[in-house]
């Protein structure tokens, strides 16, 4: 039986340590939000508080789309996990994403796309329906996690931008600010941080572009405001913190392709038979369990995505 | 220099009873077995170039006492070495002897990380005063394998990260540093010899 003692205080009373650190920054946007809520009305205001990391996010589970395992605690995936634009140890990001500021927030939308344009982040998410989606998250590194995303389906918005027929590929780019993100001092990769998609991997609904996580706003070292989350990839597939979204003919040179081509390819779809140069991608640890499980094709969504890649070398196109 | 060496003793375990002292108080983070891992390594890599570090302290500082703790700096290494291996075998892998026989055999890193773990077991061996006895001139010999074995430990290190080598060159730096003076003395010496 699982006993759950209730927390002395709930979670929501607690502020952000980033928040209160930021706390003089966040009064001034508070009171010139305010000013302009007088305004305008009240819905600035609204959306200016709804940019804060922990703040509940009004969305609709998709249990269709998500899987039962239970997920990992809040703590454990804000707490463990790799964003190099804040250090390359597992709890480095914690510890220094605080420095990003989300709000304002633009991203640019351009390449082969009937309209290319910069978005304010609101104006890109406020015409889907947010959805929670409970997917396996499996890094190149052997570990694994059960992740609650909330986001909306990348294919809602490549629709909207009405990509060209030369559209072959979609490029994101990670903002490129050291001053921001202080592990860009260091030339541990070749920044920005660069991913892509295949077009039909990008419209695939499984494909989501997540804003939050556990009903919340998303916190700074989990890639907010907004990251692709691609479930039977990689995790290093999965971009955080997107400023660009570029549609290409020709394939993206991706970041981690360029650090080490033997080891990091194009596709990276998570495949225990094709192991890491350096080591066995067999299986893999869950966060929180003891036993190594078995990394499974796909990362277990083989009957959704295999079929994007019938014929396909997978060894070759690893 | 008794209590010095007992004294050193207890603080060559402090790494450890930190180790234990964070897996009691939930400190160790979200996947503990890789806390356990990295720092039992840590900690053999740097016991390893303390005993380097040793010779070069007597002959750059005159510390000759310091010779007398360098028994106990190399099984300490070994010790941590010890852990970092269990912690391998036991904690991640639990026993999968078939996944260690293909880590051993087709990853470099691990290869060259359980050879070096393989040449202490000697070195820890014939670590006794009666040892060293029997062995004589050879005894000096066989010991030179440190050099050999805190080489492979620091490439054990550098070929298993993904893209930040900051920490190993580091280790790396120290030892280039440590091997290199030897180097040096041994030329001196060969130069000394010649001009007599």
């Amino acid at each position: 039986m699982l006993i759950k003692r209730p927390a002395d205080i709930k979670s929501h009373e607690i502020a952000e340590p980033a928040l209160y650190r930021d706390r003089r920054r966040f009064l001034q946007q508070v009171t010139s939000g305010a000013a302009l809520a007088f305004a305008a009305g009240t819905s600035s205001l609204l959306m200016l508080a709804e940019a804060v990391a922990g703040r509940k996010l009004d969305y609709r589970k998709n249990p269709q789309l998500s899987i039962d395992n239970p997920p990992n605690s809040l703590k454990d995936i804000t707490r463990y996990n790799n964003f190099y634009e804040f250090g390359t140890g597992k709890e480095d990001p914690a510890k220094n994403a605080h420095t990003l500021r989300t709000e304002p927030w633009t991203v640019r939308v351009e390449g082969e796309v009937e309209k290319p344009a910069d978005y304010h982040l609101e104006d890109l998410i406020k015409s889907s329906q947010l959805e929670e989606r409970i997917y396996r998250l499996r890094c190149v590194e052997a570990w694994s996690m059960v992740i609650p995303w909330v986001g909306i389906p990348l294919a809602d918005l490549i629709k909207r931008f009405k990509p060209t027929s030369r559209a072959k590929y979609v490029e994101f780019t990670t903002l490129h600010d050291p001053g921001q993100m202080p592990g860009q001092r260091r030339a541990v990769l070749d920044w920005p941080y660069v991913e892509g998609l295949r077009m039909d991997e990008a419209m695939h609904p499984l494909t989501i572009l997540a804003v939050g996580l556990y009903g919340e706003v998303l916190p700074n070292q989990n890639g907010a405001p907004i990251r692709l989350v691609v479930p039977w990839k990689y995790g290093f597939k999965s971009i955080k913190s997107i400023v660009k979204i570029r549609f290409t003919e020709t394939m993206p040179k991706t970041s981690w392709a360029l650090a080490g081509p033997s080891e990091y390819g194009f596709y990276a779809n998570v495949n225990p038979a094709v192991d890491h140069p350096r080591w066995s991608q067999a299986k893999e640890r869950r966060i929180g369990e003891f036993l190594k499980r078995k990394t499974a094709m796909f990362n277990g969504y083989t009957d959704e995505v295999a079929g994007l890649y019938t014929g396909m070398d997978l060894r070759r196109n690893f | 220099m008794r209590y010095l060496k007992s004294t050193l003793f207890f603080a060559c375990l402090l790494p450890l009873a930190l180790l234990v002292w964070d897996g009691f108080h939930d400190a160790l983070g979200a996947n503990p077995i890789e806390t356990i891992t990295h720092r039992t390594g840590d900690w053999t890599l740097r016991f390893l170039l303390l005993t380097l570090a040793i010779t070069p302290a007597r002959r750059l500082l005159g510390w000759v006492w310091a010779v007398r703790l360098r028994r106990m700096l190399g099984l300490f290494a070994f010790f941590y070495a010890c852990l970092h291996f269990l912690t391998y075998l036991v904690l991640d892998q639990f026993f999968d002897w078939g996944e260690i026989v293909k880590d051993i055999a087709k990853r470099p890193y691990i290869t060259i990380g359980f050879s070096a773990f393989i040449l202490l077991i000697p070195l820890a061996v014939t670590s006794t005063q009666a040892m060293m006895r029997r062995l004589g001139r050879r005894w000096g010999q066989l010991h030179r394998l440190a050099y050999l074995i805190a080489t492979f430990g620091v490439l054990h290190y550098l070929w298993l990260v993904k893209a930040d080598y900051l920490q190993p060159a580091i280790y790396a730096a120290v030892l280039v540093i440590l091997l290199g003076m030897r180097v040096w003395w041994w030329r001196d010496r060969v130069l000394m010899a010649a001009l007599k």
